[in-house]
């Protein structure tokens, strides 16, 4: 049944199939690869963000564990990298699970300061456990291999990529559009409305933080292996930052906002290195203006501005849905 | 056998006793209204009863289970539900989803299925866009169905919130001040609206300021004054009341 | 003993900064509900124009001042700028623009001041004073003292004049402050002149002892944020108190646990203390009104 959604995910497929055309070379291919990655993390961050409503700073933390658990096993231990990856979701979603409850009794600002406070902590451990981790510098991860085929090369690993990212942008729309993802959008609209409604808010708000997480820990491992070194600084207050600004970018409560917000910050500081020692300044001054002026982030503006001009004044369904 | 049974009811935030020693019972089937000037605490006892807040002593039964102190989530799924007196929408979503929230617990509800997309949760959700939409009809707020709920009137947005508890197809109905903020028309509809609800078997309990509404409906008034109850008795008994008279308009 | 004197001295000197700037994300906070990501560039601002300054051969009094004025300058262009056109914006949206410049000031700080660490010569001298078998930096106590005067001020300011007042209904009700004629737009404006200068103040007295580059505002923006919501968001006492109890526990762990975890203690700190006081030490439990 063709549906706004389906229409957008179709779109989606045909961006990711015909974007190799058009890449001149494998510096491109890998841009594309570390927009995909970003993209699937930001995915499953704005399920938390935008439609739970729930604030994370520290979500790079799960993304470093992620790569560190594929790191360590698979480097020094000799893991398959498949089941690195396996465990190291697993334990990201153990522990997700068990600080979810604790951190979510909080609120707004208290929520923010508890996620970075988790955050900064996990990326100072893996910073100074250098025996396990290799320290500041990091460590060096094998090639990602599954019953001894290797995942090799920037086109490889686009493909594979590409697929995750469909995947992963199918998943959460579905959450979304399904009783347990309006129990989400109800716990942030009016958690007390969603409460007598019968949505047991607290395991609501638990599982999500996990689903998020585990997206983050898996394109973690996946990255450390593509990349082919893990450093403190993918689970850094930075990565943190950026990943929350992705979605919000993006467009909160917009699963194609936060690709679109993934593959702009992604390839933003690439474009801004013409401006040299004035990178830093135009990227704050761009984060700024962005978010002064497009407060419901692009995707979502975007959208009003085009359903306005087909309808004319009027009511603008399913606004928080927005599928192009 | 009562429907809800308070007994010794007690709440107190800090020094204040918001509601003290309370004890009523709500027949099933009945329209139930409590009534009393501002502060009497009958906003308190209605989050009190829905698990909004937790008493300070005393107990609440439903079908004679104890519940007080349980949270509002699981007195949902004995078949409670509630309207606010500062309306709760959820303005980040469209006023059909609204309602369809109310049906949560008819809905598988796991994340495993919903993310596959199964069949089970696909037909689940059409039944449930019928029923919301079947129910927005009910409570005459058809015209909005495409709508966003930030788009609509408040007027609207109350009925909408009656649609959205109506959905959960509770046993008790708690409806705080449902008229609040509604001109002479609105609360005639109001008035008609609850009445066929309370056709449905549904037993309802609301709080109320509009007299005219309250003598009108009720098969049973609970008058609280300063958290105590004041009287208690048909619309008659009650408005001839020396006592309810005085906690209105003043001693003589 | 002389040990924890010693590591009790440097946590109280640097408590008295956290404090300072904690004190500073209190009260925009408690004016606006926002938390200024950017705080701890003010510091960077103080240390780092007073350098120039010093550089340029301005006498050191006259630096210290230019430099307050100019991070207060800052402060106000934050807020009518940045903050004042999100005012109705989602919270996130809010903590991602003074993220945002944060990054543009610090940004702008590389350009002008390059990378480097610079130091600033201490106020009286470098020579450690001995008490209990424990030195102490003769800055330690400008950065005590300055920091006793200025809360004191503060203190005398909020309760004395009809301006701090102003502030502090605001805080605790704008629609009501608002109604009452104070123009809370204004008090806004202030708020963050105000915590500006503070956080230069802080970045200045503490110079001398921890050096100062373009990129110190960070690690010291969010410790000053931990000892704001440690104390109870919104509470001025709170975060002095919360800064203090956070320089110190930093000091000790440092001292007799882990030097390399010193860092991390803040937020373990932290992550214990929401778990047992979701807000905070000071932080007043709001029941919602439904």
């Amino acid at each position: 049944m063709r549906t706004p959604r389906t229409g957008g995910l179709m779109l989606l497929a045909l961006i990711v199939a015909a974007i190799p055309w058009f890449l001149p070379n494998n510096f491109y291919f890998e841009m594309a690869i570390l927009v995909g990655i970003n993209a699937i993390v930001a995915v499953g961050l704005n399920l938390l963000i935008g439609y739970a409503g729930q604030i994370s700073l520290g979500h790079a933390g799960f993304f470093g564990l992620g790569g560190y658990c594929s790191g360590i096993l698979v480097a020094t231990y000799g893991w398959p990298p498949a089941l690195a990856l396996l465990l190291g979701a697993v334990g990201v979603a153990v522990l997700a699970f068990v600080i979810a409850r604790p951190i979510l009794r909080l609120k707004g600002h208290y929520l923010a300061m508890a996620t970075l406070g988790l955050g900064i902590i996990i990326s100072i451990v893996v910073s100074t456990e250098d025996w396990l981790t290799g320290g500041p510098d990091g460590m060096y991860v094998p090639p990602f291999t599954l019953f001894g085929w290797e995942l090799y090369g920037e086109a490889v690993w686009y493909w594979v990529i590409g697929g995750l990212l469909l995947l992963a942008v199918w998943l959460a729309l579905n959450i979304i559009d399904s009783p347990v993802g309006r129990a989400l959008r109800a716990l942030h609209g009016s958690e007390v409305a969603a409460q007598v409604a019968g949505v047991d808010t607290t395991r609501a708000k638990v599982r999500v933080f996990v689903v998020s997480a585990v997206f983050a820990a898996v394109m973690g491992s996946l990255h450390a292996h593509y990349a082919g070194f893990v450093t403190p600084t993918s689970s850094g207050f930075f990565h943190s930052i950026e990943l929350v600004t992705m979605v919000v970018l993006g467009g909160m409560a917009s699963t194609f906002g936060a690709v679109v917000g993934a593959a702009i910050l992604t390839v933003l500081p690439q474009l801004l290195t013409g401006f040299e020692d004035y990178e830093m300044m135009v990227f704050g001054l761009i984060l700024m203006l962005t978010m002064i002026f497009l407060p419901q982030g692009l995707v979502p503006t975007l959208a009003r501005v085009f359903k306005r001009r087909d309808q004319g004044a009027g009511a603008i369904p399913g606004v928080d849905e927005v599928d192009p | 056998m009562s429907l809800l049974r308070v007994e010794q009811l007690n709440k107190s935030f800090g020094g204040i006793h918001a509601v003290q020693d309370l004890s009523f019972e709500v027949d099933p089937g009945t329209i139930h209204s409590v009534i009393g000037p501002n502060g009497a605490g009958k906003t308190t006892l209605f989050n009190l009863v829905t698990g909004v807040y937790t008493p300070s002593s005393g107990n609440i039964f439903m079908d004679d289970q104890p519940i007080a102190g349980r949270p509002a989530h699981v007195l949902a799924r004995l078949g409670m539900s509630r309207t606010f007196q500062n309306l709760q929408i959820c303005m980040n979503m469209t006023a059909l989803e609204n309602v369809m929230v109310g049906r949560h617990l008819h809905l598988d509800r796991r994340f495993l299925p919903a993310m596959l997309r199964l069949p089970g949760i696909v037909r689940g959700d059409r039944d449930c866009r019928d029923k919301a939409a079947e129910l927005m009809h009910f409570v005459g707020t058809g015209r909005y169905l495409d709508s966003d709920a930030a788009s609509m009137p408040y007027g609207a947005l109350k009925r909408l919130e009656i649609a959205r508890a109506l959905a959960a197809e509770p046993r008790l109905l708690l409806l705080d001040e449902p008229a609040a903020g509604l001109n002479a028309n609105e609360t005639a509809e109001v008035d008609v609206l609850i009445q066929k609800v309370a056709e449905t078997g549904v037993t309802v309990v609301l709080v109320e300021h509009d007299m005219k509404l309250v003598m009108n409906i009720s098969d049973h008034i609970l008058v609280l004054d300063y958290g105590k109850k004041l009287a208690e008795g048909t619309a008659e008994a009650v408005r001839h009341n020396p006592d309810v008279i005085a906690a209105y308009l003043g001693a003589a | 003993m002389a040990e924890f004197l010693q590591y009790l001295f440097s946590g109280i000197t640097v408590g008295a900064t956290y404090a300072l700037v904690g004190l500073g994300f209190a009260m925009i906070y408690n004016a606006s509900h926002v938390i200024n990501f950017a705080q701890g560039e003010f510091l960077m601002i103080g240390g780092m124009m007073t350098v120039s300054m010093l550089g340029a051969g301005v006498p050191m009094p006259l630096a210290i001042v230019a430099a307050i004025v100019l991070a207060t300058v800052v402060g106000l262009a934050l807020e009518k700028f940045a903050v004042e056109p999100a005012r109705n914006a989602e919270v996130v949206t809010v903590i991602i623009i003074t993220i945002g410049a944060s990054i543009f000031l610090r940004g702008l700080a590389q350009v002008v001041w390059g990378k480097e660490y610079h130091a600033l010569p201490p106020f009286s001298g470098d020579t450690p004073i001995s008490i209990g078998g424990a030195t102490i930096l003769p800055q330690s106590l400008w950065v005590l003292g300055v920091t006793v005067v200025v809360v004191a001020a503060l203190a005398w300011f909020f309760n004395r004049t009809l301006l701090g007042k102003a502030i502090l209904a605001t805080s605790h009700n704008r629609d009501a402050a608002q109604l009452v004629g104070i123009n809370t737009g204004l008090v806004l404006l202030i708020s963050f002149g105000l915590s500006a200068a503070l956080g230069a103040i802080a970045g200045i007295m503490i110079a001398p002892i921890t050096l100062t580059s373009y990129d110190v505002g960070i690690m010291l923006g969010l410790k000053g944020f931990v000892a704001a919501v440690l104390g109870g968001l919104g509470s001025g006492v709170g975060a002095i108190v919360g800064g203090l109890i956070l320089g110190i526990t930093e000091a000790m762990a440092a001292g007799y646990i882990s030097s390399e975890y010193k860092d991390a203690v803040p937020f373990v700190l932290i992550l214990l203390i929401l778990f047992f006081l979701p807000n905070g030490l000071f932080g007043v439990r709001a029941t919602e009104r439904v």
